[in-house]
């Protein structure tokens, strides 16, 4: 889905010296974004431009809106009841919010993994991971097949599932299962996948796993991670969008946002004095 | 020294009366759950003893019986077993897909200020008194399936093989369908109100999950919502089947009150409660009376297997449900 051309130009950006977000390319372009929820207003005139097949995260305290922007990218605010928003966001150009977009074809190019792992309970590992496909209308075996492998590789959890593919996805441990997760997401070879706190119910080690994944992910799709977790937004991403009330604060390269930010409330939250 | 303080701490004076009451109250709550097993004990077993002349009998005869003869002094129960049976698995086919449908939309589609006044309406007719829904059944409701509803259902099913029996012969209106027919409208709102809540206790990370897919509102409730609360489903189901087994006034005024077996479901037929009820007052010989008794144990034992079932159905998916939980 990425076009050939972007892989040059990710690795021009690669060039520590370019000013990365006017070479990148833009996955998710946001300008004033507004929205409420019934009469709270929850985000404030956002614009960010999100460079494809890198990682990006958000990070700020609770109920700073993180989540809430996230769940602009694939409309899934629009599940919750009461909520309206004013702006655009564009993926790769095209405006997400237009009539002819049909969100729940949207989703299957934007994927999502939660804040608790939530595998199907009534599906075996095999149908979790094949479940977005066969909502497609694939049926071909073969393509199932081997979409079941290479997703689980990619979610590195083939090696400790492969020999039990037919037993229940909630059978597995709690890192294994939002691995699934990544997994079924991924199965859809979404343009970008969404996280939202992925590790805040894991344990260190799941964490790393999950963490070390992203570099992977970060091949294949555009990642935007949120995280309460700075270490975690220090470790596993690009580039760093601090957010404060509802509003984006400042959005820079991962290092510059924890060695050196512009803006006098970034540096307060890194180095811990509010959040 | 500190240490010999520390090991004898001063006892804390509430504590023995503290754990006294902890005693009396599971005491209490303990008897008054036995009391509820003690009750169905002794129904059963007064049942069992005043039916014992005519299990002495009739033996295992009484079941499979199918002349029913008080002066005579033959008593024959399975015209009755299959009435009931039958109208209830009627009124459970009509009632459950349209209760799990009514209850997916209250908690997933319905626009969420239309929800609680229809919660509130279905609720209500819970609380319809069973004579009414009879009363409403006798001189609305059956008329108007025998002039337009049945003689339709006749002609389009009749030609099919196999099912068509079902829909033979002459149509009096009254009924084994009718009477399944009103069991499911009297069904429908107990299914409705437990379905609901169990659609409720899916969590929404199952349905965020089926949504971020790209899933359409039909496919989450499907893969999400439908299939991770199946099993409390079947529970609330059996539930409502364990009502209309029970159920006797409206049943008795629709169902005809005829005790034949048929293949037609147009056919009469009569039900356990409804015997019971229409003839425990004219019952002059012991026999007779025997005979009504264990047409009542048979009922209990119907009713009781199908609850404990639901019961054990609905319990295997609450534990379930906390272990994820946990």
């Amino acid at each position: 889905m990425v076009p050939k051309i972007m892989k040059d130009e990710v690795a021009a950006v690669n060039n520590e010296e370019e000013n990365v977000q006017e070479a990148a390319t833009v996955s998710l372009d946001v300008n004033d974004l507004c929205l409420w929820y019934g009469k709270h207003q929850a985000l404030y005139d956002v614009s960010i431009k999100i460079p494809a097949n890198k990682s990006t995260a958000i990070i700020g305290p609770s109920g700073c809106g993180k989540s809430t922007l996230l769940r602009t990218f694939n409309r899934m605010h629009e599940v919750s009841p009461g909520a309206r928003m004013s702006g655009k966001v564009h993926l790769f150009g095209e405006d997400l919010y237009s009539p002819e977009i049909d969100p729940t074809i949207l989703r299957r190019r934007v994927g999502m993994v939660f804040q608790k792992s939530n595998p199907f309970p009534t599906m075996t590992i095999r149908e979790n991971v094949l479940v977005g496909l066969r909502l497609n209308g694939v049926r071909d075996k073969k393509i199932l097949n081997e979409r079941l492998e290479s997703c689980l590789r990619m979610a590195a959890l083939w090696d400790e599932v492969k020999d039990h593919l037919d037993r229940p996805g909630t059978g597995l441990s709690g890192g294994q299962q939002q691995r699934l997760c990544i997994a079924r997401a991924m199965a859809m070879e979404p343009e970008v996948l969404l996280m939202d706190e992925p590790c805040s119910a894991l344990d260190p080690i799941a964490t790393m796993k999950i963490e070390e994944l992203i570099t992977t992910l970060k091949t294949k799709c555009t990642v935007v991670i949120v995280t309460h977790n700075m270490q975690q937004a220090g470790r596993c991403s690009d580039f760093t969008a601090f957010m404060y009330l509802g509003k984006l604060v400042e959005f820079d390269r991962t290092e510059k946002i924890f060695t050196n930010p512009d803006k006098q409330q970034t540096e307060d939250y890194i180095t811990g004095r509010f959040g | 020294m500190s240490n010999a303080t520390l090991a004898v701490p001063p006892a804390p004076p509430q504590a023995p009366a503290k754990k006294w009451g902890d005693q009396a109250f599971k005491l209490i709550t303990l008897l008054a759950s036995l009391s509820i097993i003690v009750l169905i004990v002794a129904l059963g077993y007064i049942l069992y003893d005043s039916s014992k002349l005519s299990i002495n009998k009739f033996g295992f005869g009484f079941i499979t019986g199918t002349n029913w003869d008080s002066v005579a002094g033959i008593f024959g129960a399975l015209p009755y077993i299959y009435g009931t049976l039958s109208s209830s698995l009627i009124g459970l086919l009509i009632a459950v897909p349209l209760s799990v449908a009514t209850a997916a939309y209250l908690t997933d589609l319905a626009p969420v200020w239309l929800r609680q006044p229809v919660v509130s309406i279905i609720e209500m007719l819970a609380a319809v008194p069973s004579v009414i829904w009879g009363l409403w059944a006798i001189l609305v409701m059956v008329p108007f399936l025998r002039d337009y509803i049945y003689p339709t259902m006749q002609k389009v099913l009749e030609p099919i093989p196999l099912i068509g029996q079902l829909f033979s012969g002459p149509i009096y209106g009254v009924g084994i369908l009718s009477s399944g027919i009103i069991l499911a409208v009297m069904i429908i709102p107990i299914i409705t109100s437990v379905s609901r809540e169990i659609l409720r206790s899916v969590p929404n990370i199952q349905r965020e999950a089926a949504y971020a897919l790209g899933a359409t509102r039909w496919e989450v409730t499907r893969i999400a919502v439908l299939s991770y609360a199946k099993r409390g489903l079947l529970g609330a189901s059996v539930l409502g089947l364990g009502r209309a087994l029970g159920e006797t006034m409206a049943v008795t005024m629709v169902i005809g009150n005829k005790s034949d077996i048929s293949a037609s479901l147009f056919a009469p037929g009569y039900s356990l409660a409804s015997v019971i009820a229409n003839e425990f007052g004219d019952a002059t010989t012991p026999m007779h009376q025997s005979a009504l008794a264990e047409l009542a144990l048979v009922l209990l034992g119907v009713t009781l297997t199908v609850n404990i079932a639901a019961m054990l159905l609905v319990k295997t998916f609450t534990t379930k449900e906390t272990r994820r939980v946990a």
